[in-house]
């Protein structure tokens, strides 16, 4: 997998096994190409292409129906590609065992999705448990993951969800993402539901987790000022195209109008202090 | 009350148990799957349902009757009861396993697919244990129902508690009316019991 090179740009991976190339520039961790996506006649992405290095947040931004759920949920085979391709970890998502691909990435979701009849200790070890790994390990990783995600094990490890708070709950959904230490964590939308105080919490929490464990996410929301604060870049979607990539300084200058659109509001609601504290 | 009918009364309700412990059973083996492979197909649901819809809807003594000179099933005896009664249980047993798992939260089978849970997985640890409160619900329904319509059974030769009801009728005996009709709502009572506290035990988290 490490044949991969990345010039010229866009070029095929089908030979890639077969190339010897000295490689210069790590191999992007995700490597999406030409990708469009239909549904039932929709076309709801068109031709997107994105390269994820490893330790990056691309925060995807866009209004609702812009597509960017789609392209999220397309990345771990949830919705399948109708073409274009997927490249993970240097191997392409059609060659991925769908399985075991989306046990690689990590995935929070609005409201959490913990399951009601688990314990926070039970789900936060989901993924390990699938992966077998022997009891003490999963119960030591969750120790390990509560403190990290600012949730005293001795008091919230026996709780079931329905006991904790929204902004609890999904510090225990982040902890779920993390247990099994995966290359790539998936994010939709993880924040929009909880109210402003709470939110610039667990907003804080990500950039702390991404200083300490520096692992690469995707990140789905609608809040320019959400994307300006966590991203290293944003892809701006529109109509299921990528409207604009930039790093957060540079999206601030850019022209489209649809950047415009979302920069417009972020002026008028006041700038906040907590812009590029990454 | 002499020593003979009490254990006529004894061995009629260990006979009644029997019919509807068969029964439900027959009953669960089949509706519980049934529900399971029904969740996840819409189509066949609105046919499998409007089929367990009308059984229950046939009154159950003329149920009883029509099944009666069918071949393999039907004839005099417990047999043809048992096929009667399965008839009327699969209803509430199959509706509330499928509602319990289409209920089940979209985020929460969203997340379980998304975090790489097979579908296997997916069934046994998220949704029959979420579908669980549901199904035993659907359970309670069918037992204390059967335990009554199992008295019916006794007017094709199925025995249980319907034959002092019967022989009462017959004989113009209130007393031994009473002696099927009394264990009988005894019985349908502790199942109602039982059957809800396990329901509330199951749903406490």
């Amino acid at each position: 997998m490490t044949s991969t090179d990345r010039e010229p740009a866009g070029r095929s991976h089908r030979d890639a096994s077969t190339s010897y190339h000295i490689k210069t520039v790590p191999a992007p961790l995700l490597e999406i190409r030409d990708l469009s996506c239909t549904l039932s006649g929709r076309p709801i992405l068109r031709n997107i292409n994105l390269e994820v290095q490893e330790g990056e947040t691309i925060v995807l931004l866009g209004r609702s129906g812009s597509g960017k759920t789609t392209l999220l949920k397309s990345v771990n085979g949830l919705i399948p590609p109708s073409s274009g391709t997927i490249h993970f970890e240097g191997r392409a998502a059609t060659q991925w065992d769908p399985i075991q691909l989306r046990r690689r990435m990590g995935y929070v979701i609005q409201d959490a999705g913990l399951f009601p009849h688990w314990t926070v200790d039970a789900n936060i070890g989901l993924v390990p448990r699938l992966q077998e790994w022997p009891p003490d390990r999963v119960a030591a990783r969750t120790t390990e993951l509560l403190q990290a995600v600012g949730l005293d094990p001795a008091e919230f490890r026996a709780r079931f969800p329905r006991s904790l708070s929204g902004g609890q709950r999904q510090r225990v959904g982040i902890a779920r993402a993390l247990a099994a230490d995966p290359p790539l964590l998936l994010f939709d939308e993880p924040f929009a539901a909880l109210d402003p105080i709470t939110r610039l919490d667990l907003q804080r929490l990500f950039l702390e987790l991404r200083r300490s464990v520096r692992k690469t996410a995707l990140f789905v929301t609608h809040d320019i000022r959400e994307a300006i604060m966590l991203a290293s870049r944003i892809a701006l979607l529109k109509d299921g195209a990528l409207d604009t990539v930039a790093e957060p300084s540079e999206f601030r200058a850019a022209e489209t109008p649809e950047a415009r659109a979302f920069l417009a509001g972020l002026e008028q609601n006041g700038e906040s202090g907590e812009q590029d504290t990454a | 009350m002499n020593s003979e009918l009490a254990s006529e009364i004894l061995s009629l309700s260990l006979e009644h148990l029997a019919l509807v412990a068969i029964t439900i059973g027959i009953a669960i083996a089949i509706a519980l799957p049934a529900g399971v492979l029904l969740a996840r197909r819409p189509g066949p649901r609105r046919w499998a349902v409007g089929f367990a819809n009308i059984a229950q809807t046939i009154p159950s003594l003329a149920l009883f009757g029509f099944l009666v000179p069918l071949p393999l099933i039907g004839g005099i005896g417990k047999r043809t009861a048992i096929v009667a009664l399965c008839l009327y249980a699969l209803l509430p047993i199959l509706r509330n396993t499928l509602l319990g798992i289409t209920g089940v939260d979209a985020s929460v089978r969203e997340s379980a697919v998304a975090m790489g849970m097979t579908a296997r997985q997916i069934l046994w640890q998220v949704e029959l244990p979420l579908a669980a409160p549901s199904i035993v619900a659907g359970l309670r329904l069918a037992t204390v129902a059967t335990i009554g319509t199992a008295t019916i059974a006794a007017a094709i030769g199925g025995g249980g508690l319907g034959v002092f009801i019967f022989r009462g009728i017959s004989m113009v005996d209130t007393p031994t009316v009473l002696a099927g009709a009394l264990p009988a709502a005894a019985m349908a009572l502790v199942a109602d019991g039982g059957l809800e506290w396990i329901e509330r035990k199951i749903s406490s988290f």
